[in-house]
């Protein structure tokens, strides 16, 4: 397992993928933290949920919201990363030689499951720095103080980071189990920009399927920081932390077997 | 050699795959023989890489079972020890180096970023080590599927149509790099759609068509099936034509005299002095394997179903 743990490190750093979607990641995240750090203290602007006059939260929470950006917006990044280190094999063809070397293939998935979680790790940290880099300016500026010491928000950043490495394990199991790239990446985005964000407010506005909505991956990861972009636009049901990371990780096993048992088992022609 | 020489380096025993309604591999039995290059040899499509791929564990053979050595590939501990393969010119990530990609693997066959580099070398592409393969020609993506295939200086070696894609210079140098293998004693298991490419390297050939065996034997033995062609020539070309026709033998004119094929030349001689028929040329042309490997895998409906 040593081996194919090294093995698949290298198949990362070999490649430029990894730093230029990092890159683009702590950009992306850095430029939402200001803008969305502005807009939650504007006190003139309709921020979403907000009346008008009225800024839409202050003090902690708003740093809070803004710093949970690393879940609520972020998480597409460690997902489309840890798929590719599936879908970019059979892309390419190289599954054939990592199987030749391997042909144990729930090894060769576990080999990159774990590898995920130091890249995840990674992913987080950065997810960090850059909502703070981009966030903390301005909540100082423009609101009540970036909070930067207070524990609810160390709390977030922590967590944050955390979930970024389940999100990547997730990745990883969901390329295993829909090996074409372009079609995973599709899925990958249009659920996490679209899709879930709808559902989220949709289900919460349905009495009866209001729960539910608490049990999608984005509203677990939201569980588990602590706090949430959405919970301020009004989806109200939320998880206990360890009820997240159990719904998470729940996601993350079942998507691996699923793929262990079907797209895994397939012969390679 | 890992392997004792009682053993075979592959054993292929009643292999069948089945797509569907389609019969990829059929009921297919062969041996390669330790220490020897064995030619894999079939048209387009006949079934050659589907039982490679069953060979080395890629794809799960509907009936029938092959060996490496005295078990399974995938049955191996390491099983990039015991053989090293090179099944697609294409199967490289683009982005990677043609070192990182070797390197990647490395880990796994253990093997050093030492011996990367030596096999890089061994298969010329040390000037391009460090290159993106994105930007390799076919003939070197070839070259380090070869040098993949040799990472962990395997006693065992099964190249998939090595020689597609390589300018005729390559083909020569691949031609070099066979015979080499096969003298440091190397198996090698090497397919072709063309005989040409490997018949000057290897010591048997396994013959397929459409997922079946039709041969398999030496080399020479090959040559055995194959008809000798006499070139023949006299002032009277319709009393050549005659004793042709007269022995039964098939000829097709060429420039001032006849093309017969079937027939070595002491034969054509012979029967001429006795049918006192003159003769200015007498030319053995040698046996063409080619015509052999196309009659052997030719569709049943230009041959019967006799091939075997």
């Amino acid at each position: 397992m040593r081996a194919a743990l090294l093995t698949e490190y290298r198949k990362l750093v070999s490649t430029r993928f990894w730093w230029i979607l990092l890159i683009v990641m702590a950009g992306y995240l850095a430029f939402l933290a200001a803008v969305i750090a502005f807009s939650v203290n504007a006190e003139s602007g309709d921020g979403p949920g907000g009346a008008p006059g009225m800024p839409v939260a202050s003090g902690v929470e708003a740093a809070t919201i803004v710093y949970s950006l690393i879940n609520a917006i972020g998480y597409v990044f460690p997902l489309v990363i840890g798929s590719l280190a599936m879908t970019s094999e059979f892309r390419h063809g190289t599954i054939t030689q990592s199987l030749l070397v391997e042909p144990r293939r729930g090894v060769l998935l576990a080999a990159k499951l774990l590898a995920a979680v130091p890249l995840g790790l990674l992913y987080g940290v950065v997810a960090c720095v850059a909502v703070v880099v981009g966030g903390a300016p301005v909540l100082a500026l423009v609101g009540d103080g970036a909070f930067l010491s207070d524990s609810e928000v160390l709390q977030v950043l922590a967590y944050g980071a955390l979930v970024t490495v389940v999100w990547a394990a997730i990745g990883v199991a969901f390329g295993a189990l829909v090996t074409n790239q372009v079609a995973a990446i599709v899925v990958i985005i249009a659920f996490t920009q679209f899709v879930e964000p709808i559902a989220r407010v949709g289900l919460a506005s349905v009495d009866g399927l209001a729960g539910a909505a608490a049990y999608l991956p984005g509203a677990a990861a939201d569980a588990v920081i602590g706090a949430s972009f959405f919970a301020s636009m009004g989806s109200a049901d939320v998880l206990s932390r360890g009820a997240g990371i159990a719904v998470l990780l729940a996601y993350a096993a079942a998507l691996a077997l699923l793929a262990r048992w079907t797209t895994l088992r397939r012969d390679l022609g | 050699m890992v392997l004792g020489m009682s053993t075979a380096a592959i054993t292929v025993e009643g292999l069948t795959k089945h797509f569907g309604p389609v019969t990829a591999v059929d009921d297919l039995s062969f041996t390669v023989r330790t220490g020897a290059v064995t030619g894999f040899l079939g048209p387009n499509g006949s079934g050659k890489t589907t039982t490679l791929r069953m060979v080395l564990g890629l794809m799960s053979p509907s009936a029938g079972r092959a060996r490496v050595g005295d078990r399974p590939y995938v049955e191996h501990a390491r099983p990039g020890r015991v053989v090293g393969s090179a099944l697609e010119a294409s199967s490289f990530h683009p982005g990677r180096s043609g070192l990182d990609h070797l390197r990647v693997y490395a880990p796994q066959v253990g093997v050093s970023d030492a011996r990367c580099r030596e096999v890089i070398d061994l298969v010329g592409l040390g000037a391009a080590a460090r290159r993106r393969v994105s930007g390799y020609s076919m003939g070197m993506r070839q070259r380090l599927g070869l040098a993949t295939a040799l990472l962990t200086d395997p006693p065992t070696i099964v190249l998939d149509e090595p020689a597609n894609g390589l300018d005729p210079e390559g083909i020569v140098w691949l031609r070099g790099f066979l015979r080499h293998l096969a003298e440091e004693g190397r198996s090698v298991l090497v397919s072709s759609h063309v005989l040409g490419e490997v018949q000057s390297t290897v010591d048997d050939v396994v013959v397929i068509a459409r997922g079946r065996l039709v041969h398999a034997s030496s080399l020479a033995g090959l040559a055995d099936l194959a008809e000798h062609t006499t070139y023949v020539e006299g002032p009277d070309r319709a009393a050549v034509a005659r004793l042709v026709e007269q022995h039964g033998w098939s000829a097709e004119a060429s420039g001032a005299g006849w093309l017969v094929a079937g027939a070595p030349a002491p034969l054509v001689g012979g029967a001429a002095h006795a049918a006192g028929v003159e003769l200015h040329e007498l030319t053995p042309r040698g046996r063409d394997l080619e015509e052999v490997f196309l009659r052997l895998t030719a569709p049943p409906t230009t041959q019967g179903e006799d091939a075997r």
